[in-house]
Protein backbone atom coordinates (compact mmCIF):
# COMPACT_ATOMS: atom_id res chain seq x y z
CA UNK A 1 0.00 0.00 0.00
CA UNK A 2 1.52 3.44 -1.22
CA UNK A 3 1.40 6.17 1.52
CA UNK A 4 1.75 10.10 0.89
CA UNK A 5 2.65 13.07 2.41
CA UNK A 6 1.64 16.64 2.79
CA UNK A 7 1.10 19.64 5.31
CA UNK A 8 -2.88 19.86 4.56
CA UNK A 9 -5.42 17.32 2.73
CA UNK A 10 -8.13 18.88 1.13
CA UNK A 11 -11.18 16.28 0.40
CA UNK A 12 -13.25 17.73 -2.16
CA UNK A 13 -12.63 19.34 -5.61
CA UNK A 14 -15.92 21.75 -5.64
CA UNK A 15 -15.90 25.30 -4.83
CA UNK A 16 -14.60 24.83 -1.34
CA UNK A 17 -12.16 22.59 -1.49
CA UNK A 18 -10.15 24.23 -4.66
CA UNK A 19 -10.64 27.70 -3.33
CA UNK A 20 -8.91 26.16 0.17
CA UNK A 21 -6.18 24.19 -1.51
CA UNK A 22 -5.07 26.79 -3.66
CA UNK A 23 -4.67 29.46 -0.47
CA UNK A 24 -2.95 26.94 1.34
CA UNK A 25 -0.67 25.69 -1.28
CA UNK A 26 0.00 29.66 -1.81
CA UNK A 27 1.55 29.78 1.58
CA UNK A 28 3.54 27.45 0.70
CA UNK A 29 2.15 24.21 2.38
CA UNK A 30 2.35 21.04 0.51
CA UNK A 31 -1.23 20.74 -0.24
CA UNK A 32 -3.11 17.43 -1.34
CA UNK A 33 -6.73 17.87 -2.93
CA UNK A 34 -8.63 14.58 -3.30
CA UNK A 35 -11.94 14.72 -5.60
CA UNK A 36 -13.96 11.45 -6.28
CA UNK A 37 -14.97 12.66 -9.96
CA UNK A 38 -13.29 12.48 -12.89
CA UNK A 39 -12.66 16.37 -13.02
CA UNK A 40 -13.06 18.99 -10.35
CA UNK A 41 -15.06 21.69 -9.84
CA UNK A 42 -18.21 20.13 -8.07
CA UNK A 43 -22.03 21.07 -8.99
CA UNK A 44 -20.30 24.22 -10.54
CA UNK A 45 -19.57 22.56 -13.61
CA UNK A 46 -23.51 21.39 -14.34
CA UNK A 47 -24.34 24.98 -13.25
CA UNK A 48 -24.03 26.49 -16.65
CA UNK A 49 -26.24 29.74 -15.83
CA UNK A 50 -24.21 32.97 -15.52
CA UNK A 51 -24.53 34.96 -11.35
CA UNK A 52 -20.85 33.34 -10.06
CA UNK A 53 -18.53 35.64 -8.38
CA UNK A 54 -20.38 39.18 -7.82
CA UNK A 55 -19.31 39.84 -4.92
CA UNK A 56 -15.84 37.97 -4.90
CA UNK A 57 -14.40 38.79 -8.87
CA UNK A 58 -16.84 41.81 -8.74
CA UNK A 59 -18.04 40.01 -12.16
CA UNK A 60 -21.07 38.04 -13.30
CA UNK A 61 -19.54 34.29 -14.19
CA UNK A 62 -21.11 30.74 -14.73
CA UNK A 63 -20.22 28.04 -12.79
CA UNK A 64 -18.19 26.65 -15.49
CA UNK A 65 -15.91 30.15 -15.37
CA UNK A 66 -15.88 30.00 -11.61
CA UNK A 67 -14.42 26.96 -11.06
CA UNK A 68 -11.85 27.02 -14.44
CA UNK A 69 -10.95 29.98 -12.30
CA UNK A 70 -10.37 28.89 -9.13
CA UNK A 71 -8.94 25.50 -10.71
CA UNK A 72 -6.26 27.77 -12.03
CA UNK A 73 -5.24 29.53 -8.77
CA UNK A 74 -5.22 26.24 -7.52
CA UNK A 75 -2.93 24.40 -10.10
CA UNK A 76 -0.64 27.88 -10.27
CA UNK A 77 -0.32 27.84 -6.40
CA UNK A 78 1.01 24.03 -6.89
CA UNK A 79 -1.79 22.57 -4.86
CA UNK A 80 -1.58 18.65 -6.19
CA UNK A 81 -5.28 17.48 -7.04
CA UNK A 82 -5.99 13.60 -6.83
CA UNK A 83 -8.78 12.88 -9.24
CA UNK A 84 -11.18 9.98 -9.58
CA UNK A 85 -10.26 8.86 -5.49
CA UNK A 86 -12.34 8.69 -2.58
CA UNK A 87 -11.61 8.87 0.78
CA UNK A 88 -13.32 6.09 3.08
CA UNK A 89 -11.78 7.02 6.16
CA UNK A 90 -10.22 9.69 8.03
CA UNK A 91 -8.30 8.83 11.57
CA UNK A 92 -7.67 11.91 13.34
CA UNK A 93 -6.65 10.17 16.48
CA UNK A 94 -2.75 11.98 17.03
CA UNK A 95 -0.91 14.73 15.21
CA UNK A 96 -0.90 13.11 11.99
CA UNK A 97 -4.11 12.51 10.14
CA UNK A 98 -4.46 9.27 8.32
CA UNK A 99 -6.39 8.85 5.35
CA UNK A 100 -7.25 5.96 3.52
CA UNK A 101 -8.14 7.04 0.20
CA UNK A 102 -9.25 4.51 -3.09
CA UNK A 103 -7.89 5.72 -5.82
CA UNK A 104 -8.75 4.29 -9.44
CA UNK A 105 -5.23 5.37 -10.36
CA UNK A 106 -2.87 3.93 -7.74
CA UNK A 107 -5.27 1.42 -5.68
CA UNK A 108 -5.58 1.94 -1.94
CA UNK A 109 -3.28 4.68 -0.39
CA UNK A 110 -2.81 6.35 2.97
CA UNK A 111 -2.25 9.92 2.97
CA UNK A 112 -0.76 11.42 6.09
CA UNK A 113 -1.21 15.26 6.55
CA UNK A 114 -0.81 17.46 9.69
CA UNK A 115 -4.33 19.21 9.07
CA UNK A 116 -7.63 18.17 6.90
CA UNK A 117 -10.13 20.30 5.63
CA UNK A 118 -13.32 18.75 4.19
CA UNK A 119 -15.19 20.35 1.97
CA UNK A 120 -17.17 17.64 0.76
CA UNK A 121 -20.25 19.16 -0.08
CA UNK A 122 -23.97 18.17 0.13
CA UNK A 123 -26.48 15.92 -1.66
CA UNK A 124 -30.51 16.87 -3.10
CA UNK A 125 -32.77 15.86 -0.34
CA UNK A 126 -35.10 13.54 -2.83
CA UNK A 127 -38.94 12.16 -2.65
CA UNK A 128 -38.05 9.55 -0.37
CA UNK A 129 -37.13 12.15 2.13
CA UNK A 130 -40.26 13.75 1.87
CA UNK A 131 -42.64 10.93 1.72
CA UNK A 132 -44.61 11.65 -0.81
CA UNK A 133 -47.62 8.72 -1.58
CA UNK A 134 -48.17 7.42 -5.22
CA UNK A 135 -46.43 5.12 -7.64
CA UNK A 136 -42.56 4.35 -8.15
CA UNK A 137 -42.68 5.17 -11.67
CA UNK A 138 -39.86 6.50 -14.40
CA UNK A 139 -40.30 10.28 -14.33
CA UNK A 140 -39.27 11.67 -11.16
CA UNK A 141 -35.85 12.90 -11.10
CA UNK A 142 -34.21 15.43 -8.33
CA UNK A 143 -33.39 19.14 -9.74
CA UNK A 144 -29.74 18.69 -9.86
CA UNK A 145 -29.53 15.41 -11.70
CA UNK A 146 -31.76 16.91 -14.72
CA UNK A 147 -29.69 19.94 -14.34
CA UNK A 148 -26.51 17.21 -14.81
CA UNK A 149 -28.58 15.27 -17.19
CA UNK A 150 -29.62 18.26 -19.70
CA UNK A 151 -26.05 20.47 -19.10
CA UNK A 152 -23.37 17.49 -18.84
CA UNK A 153 -24.81 14.88 -20.91
CA UNK A 154 -27.42 16.84 -23.45
CA UNK A 155 -29.94 15.00 -22.45
CA UNK A 156 -33.93 16.24 -21.63
CA UNK A 157 -35.73 14.65 -19.04
CA UNK A 158 -38.94 14.92 -20.39
CA UNK A 159 -41.67 17.04 -22.24
CA UNK A 160 -44.29 18.57 -19.56
CA UNK A 161 -42.73 18.95 -16.00
CA UNK A 162 -43.80 19.67 -12.71
CA UNK A 163 -41.49 21.08 -10.16
CA UNK A 164 -41.69 20.12 -6.49
CA UNK A 165 -40.33 22.51 -4.31
CA UNK A 166 -39.01 26.45 -5.05
CA UNK A 167 -35.05 26.54 -3.95
CA UNK A 168 -32.51 27.93 -6.18
CA UNK A 169 -31.81 24.76 -8.57
CA UNK A 170 -35.69 23.96 -9.39
CA UNK A 171 -35.83 27.96 -10.24
CA UNK A 172 -32.96 27.80 -12.09
CA UNK A 173 -34.19 24.40 -13.91
CA UNK A 174 -37.64 26.04 -14.68
CA UNK A 175 -35.85 28.04 -17.08
CA UNK A 176 -33.55 25.36 -18.41
CA UNK A 177 -36.33 23.73 -19.31
CA UNK A 178 -38.42 26.45 -20.58
CA UNK A 179 -35.15 27.17 -22.91
CA UNK A 180 -35.04 23.39 -24.00
CA UNK A 181 -38.47 23.41 -25.25
CA UNK A 182 -39.81 21.32 -21.98
CA UNK A 183 -43.67 23.06 -20.68
CA UNK A 184 -43.09 23.76 -16.68
CA UNK A 185 -46.57 23.32 -15.65
CA UNK A 186 -45.73 25.12 -12.36
CA UNK A 187 -43.55 25.18 -9.44
CA UNK A 188 -45.14 24.08 -6.15
CA UNK A 189 -44.06 25.22 -2.64
CA UNK A 190 -44.80 24.02 0.79
CA UNK A 191 -44.06 27.29 2.49
CA UNK A 192 -45.93 30.48 2.57
CA UNK A 193 -42.54 32.11 0.99
CA UNK A 194 -40.65 31.11 -1.98
CA UNK A 195 -37.16 29.14 -0.96
CA UNK A 196 -35.25 30.72 -3.79
CA UNK A 197 -33.49 34.24 -4.00
CA UNK A 198 -35.83 36.61 -5.82
CA UNK A 199 -33.72 36.82 -8.56
CA UNK A 200 -34.36 33.80 -9.78
CA UNK A 201 -38.37 33.83 -9.47
CA UNK A 202 -38.22 36.88 -11.35
CA UNK A 203 -35.81 35.80 -14.34
CA UNK A 204 -36.70 31.45 -14.38
CA UNK A 205 -40.71 32.04 -13.51
CA UNK A 206 -41.86 35.12 -14.13
CA UNK A 207 -40.27 35.05 -17.42
CA UNK A 208 -41.83 32.67 -18.51
CA UNK A 209 -45.08 33.32 -17.03
CA UNK A 210 -44.62 29.89 -14.34
CA UNK A 211 -47.38 29.94 -11.77
CA UNK A 212 -45.52 29.50 -8.50
CA UNK A 213 -48.39 27.94 -5.86
CA UNK A 214 -47.13 28.70 -2.68
CA UNK A 215 -48.77 26.91 0.77
CA UNK A 216 -49.03 23.96 -1.63
CA UNK A 217 -47.85 20.26 -1.69
CA UNK A 218 -47.69 17.05 -3.41
CA UNK A 219 -50.50 14.41 -2.46
CA UNK A 220 -49.95 12.26 -5.24
CA UNK A 221 -47.87 10.86 -7.89
CA UNK A 222 -49.46 8.75 -10.78
CA UNK A 223 -48.71 6.68 -13.73
CA UNK A 224 -47.82 2.81 -15.38
CA UNK A 225 -44.25 3.06 -16.71
CA UNK A 226 -44.02 6.76 -16.79
CA UNK A 227 -45.47 9.55 -14.38
CA UNK A 228 -48.89 10.84 -16.00
CA UNK A 229 -49.81 13.36 -13.34
CA UNK A 230 -49.20 14.76 -9.99
CA UNK A 231 -52.40 15.55 -7.51
CA UNK A 232 -51.51 19.05 -5.56
CA UNK A 233 -53.81 20.83 -2.97
CA UNK A 234 -53.42 23.78 -0.77
CA UNK A 235 -51.98 23.72 2.98
CA UNK A 236 -55.00 25.11 5.26
CA UNK A 237 -53.69 25.31 8.51
CA UNK A 238 -50.59 23.10 7.68
CA UNK A 239 -52.80 20.29 6.30
CA UNK A 240 -53.43 19.37 3.11
CA UNK A 241 -56.89 20.12 2.11
CA UNK A 242 -58.08 17.64 -0.03
CA UNK A 243 -61.13 19.10 -0.77
CA UNK A 244 -58.97 21.11 -3.24
CA UNK A 245 -57.06 18.63 -4.99
CA UNK A 246 -56.39 18.92 -8.33
CA UNK A 247 -54.63 16.98 -11.22
CA UNK A 248 -52.05 18.37 -13.07
CA UNK A 249 -50.75 16.46 -16.31
CA UNK A 250 -47.18 16.02 -16.85
CA UNK A 251 -44.55 13.35 -17.62
CA UNK A 252 -41.69 14.74 -15.50
CA UNK A 253 -41.51 15.57 -11.86
CA UNK A 254 -38.45 17.29 -10.36
CA UNK A 255 -37.94 17.64 -6.69
CA UNK A 256 -35.86 20.93 -5.37
CA UNK A 257 -37.02 20.54 -1.93
CA UNK A 258 -32.90 21.41 0.13
CA UNK A 259 -29.61 20.16 0.52
CA UNK A 260 -28.24 18.14 2.90
CA UNK A 261 -24.55 18.18 3.84
CA UNK A 262 -22.65 14.73 2.86
CA UNK A 263 -20.75 13.95 6.48
CA UNK A 264 -20.98 10.25 6.91
CA UNK A 265 -17.11 10.52 7.01
CA UNK A 266 -17.47 13.25 9.56
CA UNK A 267 -19.85 11.30 11.21
CA UNK A 268 -17.72 7.91 11.48
CA UNK A 269 -14.59 9.18 12.63
CA UNK A 270 -16.12 11.11 15.58
CA UNK A 271 -16.83 14.72 14.29
CA UNK A 272 -19.80 16.07 16.35
CA UNK A 273 -22.53 17.32 13.88
CA UNK A 274 -24.80 19.91 14.00
CA UNK A 275 -28.64 18.58 14.29
CA UNK A 276 -29.84 21.89 12.21
CA UNK A 277 -26.93 22.33 9.75
CA UNK A 278 -26.15 18.91 9.66
CA UNK A 279 -22.81 20.12 9.30
CA UNK A 280 -20.25 20.11 11.41
CA UNK A 281 -19.88 22.25 14.90
CA UNK A 282 -16.93 24.42 14.66
CA UNK A 283 -15.23 26.79 16.57
CA UNK A 284 -14.65 30.28 15.13
CA UNK A 285 -11.25 28.97 13.55
CA UNK A 286 -13.80 26.80 11.37
CA UNK A 287 -11.75 23.88 13.61
CA UNK A 288 -14.16 20.79 13.82
CA UNK A 289 -14.12 18.78 17.83
CA UNK A 290 -11.26 16.70 16.43
CA UNK A 291 -8.02 18.94 16.28
CA UNK A 292 -6.31 20.04 13.16
CA UNK A 293 -9.54 18.40 11.22
CA UNK A 294 -11.47 22.31 9.95
CA UNK A 295 -14.20 22.65 7.61
CA UNK A 296 -15.99 24.87 5.06
CA UNK A 297 -18.33 24.93 2.42
CA UNK A 298 -21.70 23.00 2.23
CA UNK A 299 -20.64 20.24 4.10
CA UNK A 300 -20.73 22.82 6.92
CA UNK A 301 -24.20 23.90 6.63
CA UNK A 302 -26.07 25.00 2.99
CA UNK A 303 -24.51 28.21 1.19
CA UNK A 304 -27.13 30.04 -1.29
CA UNK A 305 -23.90 31.78 -2.74
CA UNK A 306 -20.68 30.70 -3.91
CA UNK A 307 -18.53 33.74 -3.34
CA UNK A 308 -19.75 33.15 0.20
CA UNK A 309 -18.09 29.64 0.03
CA UNK A 310 -15.47 31.10 -0.99
CA UNK A 311 -14.80 33.26 1.73
CA UNK A 312 -15.31 30.49 4.22
CA UNK A 313 -12.76 28.44 2.56
CA UNK A 314 -10.17 30.94 2.73
CA UNK A 315 -10.74 31.09 6.34
CA UNK A 316 -10.34 27.33 6.91
CA UNK A 317 -7.32 27.52 5.00
CA UNK A 318 -5.68 30.04 7.18
CA UNK A 319 -6.55 28.39 10.28
CA UNK A 320 -5.17 24.95 8.80
CA UNK A 321 -1.75 26.82 7.68
CA UNK A 322 -1.23 27.74 11.25
CA UNK A 323 -2.02 24.66 12.20
CA UNK A 324 0.12 22.58 10.10
CA UNK A 325 2.74 25.53 11.41
CA UNK A 326 2.59 24.30 14.57
CA UNK A 327 0.33 27.40 15.63
CA UNK A 328 -2.59 26.28 18.50
CA UNK A 329 -5.60 29.14 18.35
CA UNK A 330 -6.83 30.25 21.78
CA UNK A 331 -9.48 28.65 23.43
CA UNK A 332 -12.71 29.32 21.86
CA UNK A 333 -14.95 29.48 25.26
CA UNK A 334 -17.69 31.52 24.05
CA UNK A 335 -20.77 29.56 23.04
CA UNK A 336 -23.09 31.03 20.43
CA UNK A 337 -26.58 29.92 19.98
CA UNK A 338 -29.21 30.99 17.61
CA UNK A 339 -32.23 32.39 19.15
CA UNK A 340 -35.52 34.51 17.86
CA UNK A 341 -36.35 33.96 14.68
CA UNK A 342 -33.19 32.66 13.38
CA UNK A 343 -32.33 28.49 12.50
CA UNK A 344 -29.09 28.64 13.15
CA UNK A 345 -25.49 30.24 12.92
CA UNK A 346 -22.02 28.97 12.35
CA UNK A 347 -19.68 28.93 13.73
CA UNK A 348 -20.80 27.35 17.03
CA UNK A 349 -17.89 28.62 19.38
CA UNK A 350 -16.11 32.03 19.27
CA UNK A 351 -12.99 32.87 20.53
CA UNK A 352 -13.04 35.92 22.62
CA UNK A 353 -10.30 38.65 22.24
CA UNK A 354 -10.45 38.78 18.10
CA UNK A 355 -13.07 39.35 15.13
CA UNK A 356 -14.50 36.25 14.53
CA UNK A 357 -17.20 36.13 11.70
CA UNK A 358 -20.63 34.50 11.76
CA UNK A 359 -22.91 33.15 9.67
CA UNK A 360 -26.74 32.71 10.04
CA UNK A 361 -30.17 31.86 8.41
CA UNK A 362 -33.23 32.99 9.30
CA UNK A 363 -36.84 30.98 9.90
CA UNK A 364 -39.08 33.78 9.05
CA UNK A 365 -39.38 36.23 6.33
CA UNK A 366 -39.28 39.53 7.99
CA UNK A 367 -39.60 43.30 6.55
CA UNK A 368 -37.23 44.74 8.67
CA UNK A 369 -35.08 44.09 11.43
CA UNK A 370 -32.35 44.40 13.76
CA UNK A 371 -29.61 41.52 13.94
CA UNK A 372 -28.99 41.95 17.99
CA UNK A 373 -26.17 39.50 19.66
CA UNK A 374 -26.88 39.35 23.88
CA UNK A 375 -24.51 38.11 26.74
CA UNK A 376 -26.14 36.44 29.46
CA UNK A 377 -27.16 39.10 31.63
CA UNK A 378 -28.87 40.83 28.04
CA UNK A 379 -25.88 43.17 27.38
CA UNK A 380 -26.21 44.21 23.34
CA UNK A 381 -23.05 43.56 22.59
CA UNK A 382 -23.31 43.50 18.58
CA UNK A 383 -26.17 45.22 16.48
CA UNK A 384 -26.85 45.87 12.83
CA UNK A 385 -30.14 46.71 11.08
CA UNK A 386 -31.32 44.34 8.31
CA UNK A 387 -33.19 46.20 5.34
CA UNK A 388 -35.09 42.51 4.55
CA UNK A 389 -34.93 39.01 6.40
CA UNK A 390 -35.44 35.83 4.42
CA UNK A 391 -34.76 32.39 5.06
CA UNK A 392 -33.33 32.18 1.08
CA UNK A 393 -30.57 34.77 1.97
CA UNK A 394 -28.16 33.94 4.46
CA UNK A 395 -27.00 36.49 6.92
CA UNK A 396 -23.64 37.75 8.02
CA UNK A 397 -21.95 39.30 10.82
CA UNK A 398 -18.05 40.63 11.48
CA UNK A 399 -17.00 41.51 15.04
CA UNK A 400 -14.74 41.84 17.48
CA UNK A 401 -15.74 39.73 20.26
CA UNK A 402 -15.29 40.61 23.76
CA UNK A 403 -15.46 37.50 26.51
CA UNK A 404 -18.52 36.09 27.41
CA UNK A 405 -20.04 32.69 28.38
CA UNK A 406 -22.41 32.71 25.53
CA UNK A 407 -23.88 35.22 22.92
CA UNK A 408 -27.17 34.61 21.68
CA UNK A 409 -27.97 35.91 17.91
CA UNK A 410 -31.95 37.19 17.35
CA UNK A 411 -33.51 39.04 14.96
CA UNK A 412 -35.91 41.38 16.25
CA UNK A 413 -38.66 43.71 14.58
CA UNK A 414 -37.94 46.96 14.35
CA UNK B 1 -52.07 52.40 -20.52
CA UNK B 2 -49.90 49.67 -19.73
CA UNK B 3 -49.68 48.13 -16.46
CA UNK B 4 -46.57 45.64 -15.41
CA UNK B 5 -45.81 43.59 -12.31
CA UNK B 6 -41.78 42.87 -11.63
CA UNK B 7 -39.51 41.87 -9.45
CA UNK B 8 -36.21 44.22 -9.38
CA UNK B 9 -33.13 41.86 -9.23
CA UNK B 10 -30.85 44.61 -8.53
CA UNK B 11 -29.85 43.35 -5.09
CA UNK B 12 -31.56 40.54 -2.36
CA UNK B 13 -34.61 43.07 -1.41
CA UNK B 14 -36.26 42.13 -4.45
CA UNK B 15 -39.05 44.77 -4.28
CA UNK B 16 -42.17 44.24 -6.11
CA UNK B 17 -41.99 46.75 -8.42
CA UNK B 18 -45.83 48.43 -9.83
CA UNK B 19 -44.98 49.50 -13.21
CA UNK B 20 -47.09 52.16 -15.56
CA UNK B 21 -46.28 52.95 -19.11
CA UNK B 22 -47.98 55.68 -21.10
CA UNK B 23 -46.32 56.01 -23.86
CA UNK B 24 -42.47 57.35 -23.05
CA UNK B 25 -44.10 58.07 -19.35
CA UNK B 26 -43.09 55.06 -16.78
CA UNK B 27 -44.20 55.79 -13.36
CA UNK B 28 -43.06 53.06 -10.89
CA UNK B 29 -43.78 52.09 -7.13
CA UNK B 30 -42.71 49.71 -4.97
CA UNK B 31 -39.16 50.34 -5.36
CA UNK B 32 -37.19 51.67 -2.53
CA UNK B 33 -33.87 53.22 -4.60
CA UNK B 34 -33.44 54.67 -7.78
CA UNK B 35 -32.06 50.97 -9.41
CA UNK B 36 -35.40 49.76 -9.28
CA UNK B 37 -36.87 52.95 -11.60
CA UNK B 38 -34.16 52.46 -13.99
CA UNK B 39 -34.42 48.35 -13.92
CA UNK B 40 -38.09 49.17 -14.53
CA UNK B 41 -37.53 51.08 -17.51
CA UNK B 42 -35.43 48.90 -19.28
CA UNK B 43 -37.69 45.74 -18.18
CA UNK B 44 -41.02 47.53 -20.16
CA UNK B 45 -39.01 49.54 -22.72
CA UNK B 46 -36.04 46.53 -23.89
CA UNK B 47 -35.51 43.57 -21.52
CA UNK B 48 -32.37 41.47 -22.46
CA UNK B 49 -31.33 38.35 -20.47
CA UNK B 50 -28.11 36.87 -20.80
CA UNK B 51 -28.38 32.97 -22.44
CA UNK B 52 -26.33 30.29 -21.77
CA UNK B 53 -26.52 26.63 -23.16
CA UNK B 54 -24.86 24.29 -23.94
CA UNK B 55 -23.77 23.34 -27.61
CA UNK B 56 -22.61 19.60 -28.67
CA UNK B 57 -19.21 18.91 -29.96
CA UNK B 58 -18.06 17.25 -33.02
CA UNK B 59 -16.28 14.43 -31.41
CA UNK B 60 -17.31 10.91 -31.60
CA UNK B 61 -17.76 10.95 -27.88
CA UNK B 62 -20.98 12.72 -26.18
CA UNK B 63 -19.23 16.13 -25.27
CA UNK B 64 -21.58 19.46 -24.26
CA UNK B 65 -19.74 22.40 -24.38
CA UNK B 66 -21.16 25.73 -21.81
CA UNK B 67 -21.57 28.83 -23.95
CA UNK B 68 -23.32 32.30 -22.56
CA UNK B 69 -23.65 35.54 -24.93
CA UNK B 70 -21.34 38.05 -23.99
CA UNK B 71 -24.12 40.58 -23.24
CA UNK B 72 -27.67 40.21 -23.01
CA UNK B 73 -29.50 39.91 -25.26
CA UNK B 74 -33.30 41.58 -26.64
CA UNK B 75 -35.44 38.94 -24.73
CA UNK B 76 -37.74 38.71 -28.48
CA UNK B 77 -34.15 37.36 -29.82
CA UNK B 78 -33.61 34.60 -27.42
CA UNK B 79 -36.04 31.94 -29.33
CA UNK B 80 -33.88 32.02 -32.58
CA UNK B 81 -30.79 32.43 -30.96
CA UNK B 82 -31.19 28.72 -28.92
CA UNK B 83 -32.63 27.39 -32.16
CA UNK B 84 -29.08 28.41 -33.62
CA UNK B 85 -27.44 26.71 -30.35
CA UNK B 86 -29.02 23.54 -30.73
CA UNK B 87 -28.45 22.58 -33.92
CA UNK B 88 -24.34 23.66 -34.39
CA UNK B 89 -21.59 21.17 -33.46
CA UNK B 90 -18.41 22.75 -32.91
CA UNK B 91 -15.17 21.46 -33.19
CA UNK B 92 -12.54 20.14 -30.60
CA UNK B 93 -10.84 21.63 -28.75
CA UNK B 94 -12.49 24.66 -26.97
CA UNK B 95 -11.38 26.53 -24.26
CA UNK B 96 -12.98 29.26 -21.93
CA UNK B 97 -13.63 32.61 -24.08
CA UNK B 98 -13.68 30.97 -27.73
CA UNK B 99 -16.39 32.44 -29.83
CA UNK B 100 -18.36 30.23 -31.10
CA UNK B 101 -21.22 32.62 -32.62
CA UNK B 102 -21.67 35.44 -34.09
CA UNK B 103 -24.51 38.49 -35.21
CA UNK B 104 -26.97 35.90 -34.87
CA UNK B 105 -29.89 36.71 -35.39
CA UNK B 106 -29.03 40.44 -34.83
CA UNK B 107 -25.75 41.50 -34.70
CA UNK B 108 -24.75 42.66 -31.54
CA UNK B 109 -24.84 38.87 -30.15
CA UNK B 110 -21.17 36.81 -29.68
CA UNK B 111 -21.21 33.29 -28.21
CA UNK B 112 -18.44 32.25 -26.22
CA UNK B 113 -17.87 28.78 -24.36
CA UNK B 114 -17.17 28.73 -20.79
CA UNK B 115 -15.56 25.58 -20.63
CA UNK B 116 -14.15 22.96 -22.28
CA UNK B 117 -16.31 20.07 -22.24
CA UNK B 118 -14.13 18.08 -20.55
Amino acid sequence: MKTRTADIAVIGGGAAGLTAAARCAAAGKKTLLIERLSRPGGVLQQCIHSGFGIHRFNEELTGPEYAHRVLTQAEEAGAEILLNATVMQIDGTGEVKTLTVYSRDEGVLLIRARAVILAMGCRERCRGNLGIPGERTAGIFNAGLAQKLINEQGLLPGTRAVIAGSGDIGLIMARRLSWCGVKVACVIEIMPYPAGLSRNIAQCLEDFDIPLLLSHTLTGIYGKKRVEYVTIAPLVNGVPDLAQEKKITCDTILFSVGLVPENELSRACGIELDPVTNGPRVDSSLMTNIPGIFSCGNVLHVHDLVDFVSDEADRAADSAVAWAAGERPGEAAITVKAGKNLRYTVPHRAEAGKTNHFYMRASTVMDKAELRVTSPEGRIIFSKKLRYVKPAEMISAAFPCPEESTYTFTLENC
Amino acid sequence: MEKFKKICINCPAGCHLEIEKEGDAITVRGNSCPRGIAYARQEVTDPRRVVTAVVAADAPERLFIPVKTTAPVPMAEIPELLKKLFSMRVALPVHPGDVLLKDHPSTEITVVATGTGK
